[in-house]
């Protein structure tokens, strides 16, 4: 069967699956039809599953972030451990204490839960953002997986109904780079990338907010493509420009309709914005609640600058109050908007820092990769506040009480988002994929971190 | 009365336009039927006339023109070049021109891109080669392609060298894997050299091709990151292989198992070998594989039309595995030089080669499309900083060395993560991100803005709007405007005329977003 040929039965059985979907799924078919289905495969989840969650901030903290400073503080370890980070403060939990520097999330204690004892033993970047952020290890069976947020737009995306404009998995502001979050999934799954800046006056959206193109221009323009469009014309029954055509009326959608607006923050009250912190970060905190509310199932807020190998105490004191700051207010807005028992909030890196400062040069007081022990924080979505799980030593070199590995705390997001973690992936090497592998060959996938569960 | 008058003076006027104007496939169209030229030629019309299915035009001369820049040099060519090709009335001018682009270093820059793809040169993660091993398998390859190292002995070289990665640059051969074991080996050489999957093997054979690879290993040294690739000591016993066609290998103690293996794969009988790379060739060229995917040869799995296939192949042993020459054979054939525009709905008309196949121009071809047509450029930074990879301005994509070193525009493009060598890693289905960040980014838009050749050719010709309308369509589109395009533009552009920075900026916009640039065609 030619190309040609298969995409057109394709076409018509993605019509169908439209019509029982009803309108929004017919208009998403088409011209998104994934690969899979080409192969032959089915396309998972064409019911949206019913987990408690139905969407997930997640604050992916890039480079790594001390875990003795945020955290897992260790103010009896000694200034060789401490730096001059020396205090640990009272949460409004009682038996809680966490790093000197966050007094805002120390009083939103109650709304999530800490993992001390994440750990992997990974120190480099990539492998560990990976591992961190796919759940799987590399290398096993040659297969590349793709983030949560993609597996999440697999599941929660255009395939379950989702049928918003704006793509079901956005990406502030920058995206991660340091491997494919796609994995084998392909571009259809692929994060939708802001660009821009949140915090400045106009919040350029890559391709949604132009600047100075006034809708009128952007129909004259849109006539004079189609005049001009010659070998389009030339062929008028090739399907591969049938599917760019598809691609461009639903840009169209997104540039001259009112989608883009839930980027704008002109809207909301300044006392707010300022609560969120007139950073970057705070206001990617802020644009990502509006996502929720309007339907968006995931979210990453790729916060930057993590990696301090050198300057680490200074960095420290200048980032951690513009985290705690909009990590904080994102909690207590979602709590305010009655979002957050729908709506996990996932804050984390792929590792720790190295507990013992460098004081010597070139570090001149910094910390290096940690994969040994590390800490996840988890709010909201069914997952319960106000909890710690397992522990580090006395100077958080190493993994005391109840391991973690990055695993179970995917699968026991995946398990609030309704995603099973057994359900098979589509991949153009036509294998049987698993959301998440068997902790043993054959066995179950990694169990759900019950004691962190509402 | 007098308006009725003009009304029919008008709607005469409208009517001879009408039948004045040429159809659109005149753009790309040349007069005259598929000629047989060479043995490709006969072997895909037998195929097409058993079907009934009805050859595409040939190309016109300035869709061939630009087509052979993008297919070999993954570059537009340039207004002065077209416009004297168009006026060259010799005969062989399409032969000469493939000639004089096959020794061009953009064409083995390109080249070197898609054989990248597939050996997975890439720095990190997965495949974790590190940018100085990258750097040098990067330039052996595109060395290669330059001084048209016959394939046999590149094949060879790949499975059978032993050293440093930093010096001896094929052993990275056996490290661009996700999983440095002989099955892992034994997986990505089935791949890369005989188009197969090593998973849909019976068992034996997959255990049977392992063995040739058991005594990889790779050895630390003194300098940071460098490994040396070489055999382990030798079992006490012989090793017992199996090859592929099931055929019982003993391996003394004294003997490279990957030699014994070599030795079987690269022979002109063994049609893994050579049915594999041409098939691949064929593919990039013409847009689908005899066998489809390329990387799926397998029984159950057959070529749309297998005499093309052993003409291609009998073409590759006699020129003893020189690639350039089957390039050249494939490029000259009518079947390549035929017009995008089917003549025939027939089902099968795109698997048995009846039109030349459109497809996007692939993300690096077109960000370095964008900076060539507008003058701009694109920074590059590698993730690693040690050691310092300087990516000058002025490169092209293309030529980037390292699947690590991205872009958010490639990888929105569909750039392949180079993680498997699977064909099927780069993107060709367009997506709503892609269409947005055409019509609408403030990337685009800028570089458009600020074009200083947009601005130049309007400071230029500013009394000649006329003259900016067909330079632009030569830049981006390779070709001169038609009659109705330069009136739709007239129309457009209203009192102030083409000629002004605001009209010709949104003709830039409309041309780069038109199917004509997007897709080679």
């Amino acid at each position: 069967m030619s190309k040609r040929e298969s995409k057109r039965t394709i076409s018509r059985r993605d019509a169908l699956k439209g019509f029982l979907l009803g309108s929004a799924g017919l208009a998403v078919s088409g011209g998104f039809a994934p690969l899979v289905r080409a192969s032959g495969e089915s396309t998972p989840g064409l019911s949206a599953p019913r987990g408690k969650a139905k969407a997930v901030i997640q604050i992916w903290m890039w480079g790594g972030p001390s875990h003795i400073d945020t955290f897992d503080p260790k103010p009896e370890a000694g200034s060789d451990y401490t730096g001059p980070l020396n205090k640990a403060i009272e949460t409004n939990v009682s038996g809680i204490r966490i790093g000197q520097l966050l007094p805002q999330l120390a009083g939103q204690a109650d709304k999530y839960s800490i993992i001390r004892s994440m750990s992997h033993g990974i120190n480099g970047h990539e492998t560990a953002s990976y591992v961190t952020q796919t759940g799987h290890t590399p290398g096993v069976d040659r297969l590349v997986y793709p983030s949560v947020g993609a597996v999440s737009s697999l599941f929660l995306g255009r395939n379950a109904g989702y049928d918003g404009r704006i793509p079901p998995y956005v990406v502030m502001t920058r995206p991660l780079g340091r491997f494919s979050e796609v994995g084998f999934l392909g571009l259809r799954y692929k994060p939708f990338v802001t660009g821009g800046d949140p915090n400045q006056a106009r919040f350029a959206v890559e391709g949604i907010v132009s600047r100075g193109i006034t809708d009128e221009r952007q129909r004259g323009r849109r006539e004079l493509l189609h005049d001009l469009d010659t070998l389009g014309r030339a062929m008028p029954d090739d399907q591969r420009f049938a599917d760019l055509d598809r691609c461009e009326d639903k840009a169209y959608e997104l540039i001259l309709g009112d989608a883009g607006k839930v980027f704008d923050l002109k809207d909301e009250p300044k006392e707010l914005r300022e609560r969120y912190g007139r950073s970057k970060f705070g206001q990617s905190c802020l644009v990502a609640r509006r996502l929720v509310q309007l339907g968006v199932p995931y979210i990453a807020i790729n916060y930057e600058g993590w990696d301090t190998h050198k300057q680490h105490f200074e960095t420290m004191n200048r980032k951690l109050p513009e985290m705690d700051r909009g990590f904080a207010t994102l909690l207590s807005d979602l709590s305010e908007h009655g979002l957050l028992d729908s709506t996990i909030v996932w804050w984390g890196g792929e590792f720790g820092r190295t507990p013992k400062v460098a004081w010597q040069a070139p570090w001149n007081g910094g910390r290096s990769h940690h994969g040994r022990c590390f800490c996840a924080v988890v709010a909201g979505g069914g997952f319960a506040g106000g909890r710690v799980l397992g522990s580090t030593d006395g100077r958080g070199e190493d993994v005391d009480d109840r391991p973690v590995h990055p695993r179970e705390l995917i699968a026991t997001i995946y398990g609030q988002l309704g995603i099973d973690p057994t359900a098979k992936m589509p991949n153009h090497r036509g294998l049987d994929v698993p959301v998440l592998p068997p902790v043993k060959a054959g066995g179950a996938p990694a169990g759900p971190l019950a004691e962190i569960l509402a | 009365m007098r308006k009725l008058l003009f009304i029919i003076i008008l709607a005469l006027l409208a009517g001879l336009v009408r039948a004045a104007e040429p159809p659109p496939t005149a753009t790309f169209e040349k007069r005259g039927s598929f000629s047989t030229r060479n043995p490709i030629d006969a072997a895909v019309l037998s195929a097409l006339k058993r079907k009934n299915i009805k050859p595409a035009a040939r190309c016109s001369d300035a869709v061939f023109f630009r087509r052979v820049h993008l297919d070999l040099l993954g570059m537009l060519p340039e207004p002065q070049q077209i416009l004297a090709f168009l006026e060259n009335r010799r005969g062989n001018k399409r032969a000469k021109l493939i000639d004089e682009l096959l020794l061009r270093d953009e064409f083995a820059e390109y080249q070197a891109l898609k054989w990248c793809d597939l050996l997975r040169v890439k720095a990190e993660f997965p495949i974790n080669l590190w940018p100085n091993a990258v750097q040098a398998y990067y330039r052996w390859i595109r060395d290669s392609i330059r001084d048209n190292r016959p394939y046999d002995e590149f094949a060879r070289a790949l499975l059978t060298s032993s050293g440093s990665n930093f010096r001896v640059a094929p052993v990275n051969f056996l490290r661009a894997v996700q999983s440095r074991s002989p099955s892992g080996l034994a997986q990505a050489t089935a791949l890369t050299l005989m188009g197969s999957r090593i998973e849909q093997w019976p068992e034996d054979r997959r255990k049977g091709m392992e063995v040739f690879f058991s005594r990889v290993t790779y050895k630390r040294t003194a300098e940071w990151k460098e490994e040396i690739v070489t055999l382990s000591p030798a079992p006490a016993g012989p090793l017992v292989a199996m090859f592929p066609d099931g055929t019982v290998a003993r391996i003394a103690p004294d003997e490279d198992p990957r030699k014994i293996f070599a030795q079987w794969l690269i022979r002109p009988s063994n049609e893994w070998f050579t049915k594999n790379v041409v098939n691949r060739v064929w593919c990039w060229l013409v847009g689908r594989g005899v066998i489809h995917q390329p990387d799926d040869i397998r029984e159950g799995n057959p070529p749309s039309n297998p005499k093309l296939l052993a003409v291609l192949e009998k073409e590759l042993v006699s020129s003893g595995y020189d690639l350039r020459s089957l390039y050249r054979k494939i490029l000259n054939s009518s079947t390549y030089q035929q017009s995008p525009v089917p003549r025939s709905d027939h089902r099968e008309a795109e698997a048995l080669f009846a039109h030349y196949i459109v497809r996007p121009l692939g993300a690096e071809v077109l960000i370095d499309a964008l900076c060539q047509i507008t003058g701009s450029t694109e920074k590059y930074m590698s993730a690693i900083p040690e050691p310092f990879t300087n990516i000058p301005e002025e490169q092209r994509s293309v030529a980037l060395s390292d699947g690590s070193i991205s872009s958010p525009f490639l990888e929105m493009f569909g750039r392949p993560a180079r993680d498997t060598g699977l064909q099927s890693e780069r993107n060709q289905n367009p997506t709503e991100a892609q269409r947005l960040h055409m019509l609408n980014s403030s990337d685009v838009q800028r570089r458009i803005e600020q074009s200083p050749r947009l601005g130049a050719l309007l400071a230029r010709s500013r009394r000649d709007p006329k003259k900016v309308v067909e330079n632009l369509y030569l830049i981006i589109l390779s070709r001169l405007p038609t009659a109705r395009e330069l009136d739709v533009i007239r129309k457009y552009a209203g009192r102030s005329g083409p000629g002004t920075r605001a009209a010709a900026a949104d003709l830039v916009w409309a041309l780069l977003n038109t199917k004509e640039f997007l897709y080679r065609h």
